[in-house]
């Protein structure tokens, strides 16, 4: 086996002893997709970089572990299309040995047997879709003008700042004015459009292009992945934007694999940040980031090592930093107020599966091209919705709303040959069952409720388990740091959404404090495995120290 | 006889009609007002709905009619009078410990002093960002996107408006007016029954629970009123017969019993209007205060629209989820924990935010809500023209209750009505035996009554995608429809439901701006 | 025998169907190269483009057009609701005749062309290229009409060229010679009813002809057995690409973006912008997009698409087209070698004011030989009338030749 062979597929754990007296130019807190990618870019501008993480190995929710055997799994983050491709670039991630495989289709497998597949082919997809509706497979073609519209807005913005709209500095206005240029550009009635696709529920605005129960459920699903509302909660729309916005090789709205796994991504990017001579210190977290005098000093490691800086990027969520990592005394009681009011709500869980062979869904029996896309389990949007009103209850959802993948169908490094490993994110589940912390016994039986689903729909498929991970939100927080166990660090709403993200007046990747930064996935624009906010916040940063520009900007797309 | 050319009819006879009606007069046009039913009002109407017992068949309370229309229309000249003003709350609580809400005090129900205090800067802020609203109530909402000098003008003055709120509101203001009731809540107060008390004001008449985004803008769309909630004395119907006096006043013919069946087109613009009984009545501009699916799919019809619209207009989101219920009362019912002088007070049936949100659950499957939430009033115990001495009338409005209801309402009908008397009886013991009438009105029996589509109290659903220059739909939020001199003053327009009385001002407005093209 | 039948679920594995007539193309396509067309293969071509486009121009030629797209519409308010559909006027298209369409969006943009057939009273056909149905029954709110697609219920030929009237009188088909552009014929066929409309997408004499997917092969047969002695041939899309652009017809996706189909709102086109004003017709009352064209009529549009007549043998695709000046003001949208007119031809959508007919300018060729590439600024000058227009196309009673 080569070396970069056994890179994609082994995590290699990581760790140095880094010199105790030296002071760093800048320490990142983190080494998440997001963290990783700032620390490389501000290494690669020449600063001295010290990234810390807590685990004992690096990636956080962008990560590929073995948890039985020879499996790899992908056991948080499973896909990969937000992943901004001027980072991929810029940062050389290909040299690195990352490689993003496109995935073709997707089923929607409904109760009676019936299902919704879409596949690589336009055609053959369209023709799905009329066997089930022909209105409906004509009105797609309005429906993904529509929304590639708005895409095609939105994407200007991701590699760049978001403008305080309460500010009155030259930068801001002049940022608002770009913004509202671009707006206006739109012309006047696909700017109806955003505000209407931006305010409405999934559920209302796909009622206005489609007419098939399945055809409706099948698209819905997107509007609710990583949130903590329902597919009838109005600002569910724009979550399903922020999941077609994405692309792989420019084929907008298409999925991918990284190539060993999403760990792959880490792996890279922490090679590129080690070749740039960055420093990566894993196994020990955060104790505190010290403040004095309202300017950041460093940080003090959980084992009590002490590190100086005079800039200190956070890649943990905005309530992690500040309510856990930081002096209450450092911060403004206002701004811990708003910290603690931020919404992040967990929704999701996972489950990761080795299986000793390929399920059998009865209903894509005769069908095995689309068992390599993903997978969905569900006839209506009333059924998603009932789903969420159990986490209203406080409890995990009866019948969940799940995303299944089989990567290993795709991907030959991550299980032995004829065997698989099969991703299941589901939806919903709380960060607290009845307001009570999980128990061993609780995740059990969450458990219980996806396999026993999954079963019903491919029988036999309890017997092909031969190891399987059940991660609550809770695990989430406690493997991976994120806050209740939301996969986006932060709610996609609109009170928190660009200018409002993370919160008013700290949307621009600055702290409270002088030095002090934010680049996770809490900060504009959001979650998923971007990278933006980490290149965003260097950009920043490097601003800052009046560093040359050395950080990608949006590519321009006419 | 009427010369055509400079002859308005409008549509229908409630309060928006009426208003437009009054304004368009008092320019010197000439004016017809045709109202299907009976008598005038529409929603803002006093019904004897048993005999000797009169009642405000739909909206109940007065909180929204624009200051300004009161004024320059004279209303309290034209008999509008109050029989109660600046109307307390009172959120009723199983156990009998209620809560008083005044303003912004607090009284009752355990308060914490935390509450207190953040009641006041909950108010504070409310009616900050309500004032927002406000302004932009009495305006015709500007396109966005065209240069228009009006348009350009409109929008910096909002957003200048916004600015001076000062950096903090302007940023909790952006924050917070897309998000849900619920959250804002729960980071501002403690108190359960306080919080499913305010909820209300994001849900009320709206598809939306506390939790759904949206419930906000509700909440503040309902504060933009900046006024007390009151009652006319004689019930709602006193606005619209105060309306209708300054409307004949000024020279407007108002007829009764006079149903529009369809909009005349001669070429590509409105010619006039043709009755039910055949009668046809000619008129260059035309202007409609019923909703804007029933202006454009059943009166106008769809071939003389666009595709695009057409389809527009029939995604409106119209679909009531509101009951009114009636009862007539042998006597005053006794609340548990209740003063009678607090009887006057509007009464609230929900517990906590939760229970509310519970309610909705419901509705969103197209079932009844089991345990629903219920805004009360018994205007009789200041009124002594709605019943008999001794005798009263009780009033609530009563959510979740879909339009589409799965069960259908025929079926449903009977047992809804009993639970909510049950729910009372709960929370006033002997009211079973008080009840010498009961009627509720379903969405359904709103639809038929009131004839609005859907049977949505505010034509169409109040939110931010359907709000504005959103409301009905794009192209016609300016009060002038995509066809020639017709024209839209009902509450489907800017700025929506709710007893404003705005869009009859504004659509007037906007057709005398046309006219002097 | 539908093509696609959805009751096994076997559907996706078929990338393309065959169409009715495929058990008779297959053999002939010495290429054996096949596009897609739709749901269907289509054969680019069957031996040589240059060969079958000569057989359209000189004897005649089958293409096979079951791939279009089709709709039946009927009921009480049929006339109504295309005439609220399309901008011209409908009730001018008397039964048994076919009309030429544009259909707008309401803000007066084309988000399609294709023809209305007048089958009988309120009751029409309407072919496209694109698929409609969410439009078509979107404009069904408020009118009595039933609307439904019949692309895979109905086979269609195309049968173009000179000789083709005497193909099918050859045929059996008594007195089509009689039958007048853009008119309609019923005949009987094989136990089955026939229907032929003097129509086409060639610009030459020609029909296409219309029969339920059962006699599909049977027709073939019988009509190569009677073009046999009239130099019948199949012909594929490129050879059509070729006669298109000499007739000065536009095509959708090439000359101009459908509407629903355009992410950029400004790349979509009025019918002011395609040349096509004449099927614009504001004498009656109320059209999809009429206000904006209305407004439009007044204010001017921004594009003209316009037919150029280009010097030099080089074929323009894709060329960017200047004025004398080289001010960039548009691009050739189709273009090709015209062997009738023995010249470049091609169609262009140029910016407003540029286009008037007769003015010069310039075209920026690129072409290579042996792997080298060449640039050429070749004059061009736009041209009012069509490449190739012979009178037979209108002649009735046809010729036979």
């Amino acid at each position: 086996m080569t070396r970069k062979q056994a890179r994609d597929i082994i995590q290699v754990q990581i760790y140095r002893e880094p010199n105790r007296v030296k002071k760093y130019d800048a320490i990142v807190v983190g080494a998440g997709h997001n963290g990783l990618t700032n620390a490389a870019f501000l290494a690669k501008a020449g600063l001295d970089v010290l990234l810390v993480e807590k685990n004992d190995y690096i990636g956080g929710a962008t990560v590929s572990l073995k948890k039985h055997k020879d499996w790899v799994y992908s056991n948080c983050s499973y896909v990969c299309s937000l992943l901004r491709p001027e980072v991929y670039r810029s940062l050389n991630l290909a040299k690195y040995g990352l490689q993003v495989v496109p995935y073709g289709g997707s089923a929607t497998i409904s109760q009676n047997g019936d299902y919704l597949g879409s596949y690589v082919d336009p055609d053959v997809s369209r023709r799905e879709m009329a066997r089930l509706s022909p209105r409906d497979a004509d009105a797609k073609v309005r429906f993904d003008r529509d929304i590639m519209r708005q895409c095609r807005f939105i994407r200007q913005f991701l590699l760049r700042t978001a403008p305080d709209p309460t500010s009155f500095k030259p930068r801001d206005l002049m940022e608002m004015f770009y913004m509202g240029k671009q707006l206006l550009n739109l012309g006047e009635d696909v700017i109806y459009d955003m505000m209407r696709l931006y305010t409405m529920s999934i559920s209302e605005y796909l009622d206005e292009y489609f007419e098939h129960p399945l055809i409706k459920a099948a698209k819905a699903g997107s509007g609710i992945i990583g949130s903590a509302m329902g597919v009838m909660s109005p600002g569910t729309a724009y979550v399903l934007l922020h999941h077609a916005m994405g692309d792989v090789d420019g084929t907008m709205g298409a999925w991918g694999f990284a190539r060993g796994g999403m760990g792959a991504i880490a792996q890279a990017m922490a090679d590129c940040f080690e070749d740039h001579g960055g420093e990566l210190l894993s196994g020990s977290g955060v104790e505190q980031i010290t403040v004095r005098g309202g300017k950041v000093t460093g940080v003090a490691l959980e084992n009590g090592n002490e590190y100086q800086a005079d800039v200190v990027v956070s890649n943990m969520t905005l309530p992690r930093t500040f309510l856990e990592c930081m002096d209450q005394n450092d911060l403004e009681p206002d701004f811990i107020r708003k910290v603690k009011n931020f919404k992040i709500r967990g929704s999701s869980g996972k489950l990761n599966f080795a299986l000793d062979g390929l399920p059998k869904f009865t209903a894509l029996e005769d069908n095995p091209e689309l068992i390599k896309g993903d997978l969905h389990l569900v006839d209506t949007v009333e059924r998603l919705e009932l789903a969420y009103d159990d986490w209203k209850n406080g409890s995990w959802s009866k019948d969940p709303y799940v995303d299944m993948l089989i990567p290993t169908l795709t991907d030959p490094t991550m299980a032995p040959p004829g065997k698989h490993f099969m991703s299941v994110f589901v939806q919903y589940v709380p960060p607290k069952v009845n307001g009570e912390d999980w128990t061993s016994d609780h995740r059990d039986q969450f458990g219980q409720t996806v396999i026993d689903k999954i079963e019903s729909y491919a029988p036999g498929f309890k017997d092909l388990i031969l190891h399987v991970e059940i991660r609550t939100p809770r695990d989430l927080e406690d493997d991976v740091g994120l806050t209740q166990g939301n996969i986006f660090q932060g709610e996609l709403t609109m009170d928190q959404l660009l200018f409002n993200r993370p919160i008013p007046g700290y949307a621009q990747y600055r702290g409270p404090a002088k030095g002090l930064y934010m680049c996770g996935s809490s900060n504009h624009p959001g979650g998923g495995v971007m990278a933006a906010p980490g290149a965003n916040a260097a950009r920043e940063i490097l601003r800052d120290m009046r560093k040359p520009k050395s950080v990608p900007e949006g590519w321009i797309d006419d | 006889m009427t010369r055509a050319n400079n002859h308005i009819v409008i549509i229908g006879g409630g309060h928006n009609g009426l208003v437009c009606a009054a304004y368009l007069a008092k320019a010197g046009k000439q004016v017809t007002v045709l109202e299907a039913a009976e008598q005038v009002g529409g929603l803002a109407v006093t019904q004897e709905f048993a005999p000797g017992f009169n009642v405000s068949a739909g909206a109940h309370l007065l909180f929204m009619l624009d200051k300004n229309i009161r004024k320059e229309l004279r209303l309290d000249s034209a008999g509008l009078s109050f029989s109660q003003q600046d109307m307390s709350t009172t959120a009723l609580a199983e156990d009998g410990n209620h809560l008083l809400i005044a303003g912004d005090s607090l009284q009752g129900a355990d308060i914490s002093n935390n509450d207190q205090v953040a009641m006041k800067e909950y108010q504070r802020f409310m009616k900050r960002f309500a004032g927002i609203f406000n302004r932009l109530n009495n305006r015709t909402p500007p396109r966005i996107g065209s240069k228009n000098r009006h348009d350009l003008l409109s929008l910096a003055k909002t957003a200048l408006q916004v600015r001076l709120l000062g950096k903090n509101d302007m940023r909790e203001f952006l924050r917070i007016a897309g998000i849900n009731i619920y959250d804002v809540l729960q980071e501002n107060f403690e108190s359960p029954l306080l919080k499913g008390a305010l909820s209300l004001d994001g849900v009320l008449g709206t598809n939306l629970g506390p939790r759904s985004n949206n419930s906000m803008f509700c909440a503040l769309h309902r504060f933009s009123g900046m006024q007390g909630m009151s009652v006319p004395r004689g019930g709602m119907g006193s606005v619209s017969k105060a309306l209708a006096n300054v409307a004949t006043n000024k020279g407007v013919t108002i007829r009764t019993s006079a149903t529009v069946s369809r909009i005349l087109m001669e070429g590509d613009r409105v010619s006039g209007v043709e009755l039910q009984d055949g009668e046809k009545i000619p008129a260059v501009t035309v202007v409609s205060s019923a909703d804007p699916k029933t202006t454009f799919l059943g009166l106008l019809g769809a071939r003389h629209m666009e595709a695009g619209f057409t389809r527009k207009i029939s995604n409106i989101r119209m679909r009531g989820n509101t009951a009114k219920l009636h009862l007539a009362l042998d006597g005053l019912p006794e609340f548990n924990g209740l003063e009678q002088t607090q009887l006057g007070d509007r009464l609230l049936i929900a517990p906590d935010m939760e229970y509310v949100e519970r309610a909705f659950n419901h509705a969103k499957y197209g079932e009844r809500s089991s345990k629903p939430v219920a805004e009360i009033t018994i205007p009789s115990l200041h009124d002594d023209s709605l019943a008999a001495p001794g005798k009263h009338v009780l009033s609530a409005i009563v959510q979740y209750a879909p339009y589409q209801l799965k069960a259908g309402w025929p079926a449903e009908k009977a047992t809804f009505t009993d639970q909510i008397i049950d729910l009372l009886a709960k929370y006033a013991p002997g009211i079973h035996s008080q009840i010498i009438h009961k009627e509720l009105l379903t969405p359904v029996d709103i639809e038929r009554e009131f004839r609005i589509s859907g049977g949505h109290w505010h034509h169409g659903e109040l939110a931010i995608d359907q709000f504005l220059m959103l409301r009905p739909v794009p192209h016609c939020a300016q009060y002038a429809s995509p066809v020639n001199g017709l024209f839209l003053c009902g509450a489907g327009s800017h700025p929506g439901g709710g007893v404003m009385g705005s869009a009859g001002r504004n659509a007037a407005n906007a057709i005398l701006a046309s006219q002097r093209l | 025998m539908k093509a696609i039948d959805y009751s096994n679920k076997t559907h996706y594995r078929t990338k393309a169907f065959h169409s009715p007539f495929y058990s008779r193309q297959e053999p002939m396509n010495q290429l054996k190269e096949w596009g897609r067309w739709s749901d269907y293969l289509s054969p680019h071509a069957y031996s040589c483009a240059s060969m079958e486009y000569f057989a359209c121009r000189n004897a005649c030629s089958v293409f096979d057009l079951t791939p279009m797209t089709k709709y039946h519409i009927s009921g009480k308010d049929a006339l109504a609701y295309l005439n609220r559909l399309v901008t011209r006027d409908v009730s001018k298209i008397k039964p048994g005749r076919v009309g030429y369409c544009v259909w707008c969006t309401d803000e007066g943009r084309v988000i399609d062309d294709g023809t209305i057939f007048h089958l009988s009273e309120n009751e029409y056909r309407m072919c496209s290229q694109e698929r409609h149905l969410d439009w078509l029954l979107t404009n069904t709110i408020g009118f009595d009409v039933s609307l439904t697609e019949e692309t895979h219920e109905v086979a269609a030929l195309a049968l173009q060229g000179p000789t083709s009237c005497a193909t099918l009188k050859q045929m059996g088909l008594e007195g089509v010679e009689n039958l007048k552009p853009f008119g309609i014929r019923y005949f009987s066929f094989e136990n089955t009813q026939l229907m032929v409309s003097r129509t086409g997408f060639t610009g030459d004499l020609g029909y296409e002809l219309w029969i339920d997917p059962d006699h599909a092969e049977v027709l073939w047969d019988r009509l190569f057995e009677a073009g046999h002695l009239h130099g019948i041939q199949a012909m594929g899309d490129e050879a059509l690409a070729m006669l298109r652009v000499e007739a000065g017809f536009i095509q959708a996706g090439h000359d101009f973006m459908p509407a629903h189909q355009t992410v950029r709102v400004s790349h979509t086109r009025s019918p002011y912008e395609l040349g096509l004003g004449w099927l614009v017709d504001f004498k009656k009352p109320n059209f999809n997009g009429r206000k904006a064209l209305l407004a439009e009529k007044e204010h001017g549009h921004r594009y003209n698409l316009v037919k150029l007549d280009i010097e030099g043998n080089k074929s323009a695709c894709d060329s960017y087209v200047f004025t004398k000046n080289k001010k960039l003001v548009g691009t050739v949208t189709s273009a090709t070698w015209s062997p009738s007119a023995k010249a470049s031809i091609a169609l262009a959508t140029l910016e407003a004011p540029f286009g008037r007919p007769g003015e010069e300018l310039l075209v920026e060729i690129y072409y290579q030989k042996e792997l080298k590439w060449s640039r050429v600024m070749a004059r061009a000058v736009v041209v009012s009338g069509v490449f190739f227009d012979p009178p037979r196309r209108r002649q009735t009673p046809a010729a036979d030749y």
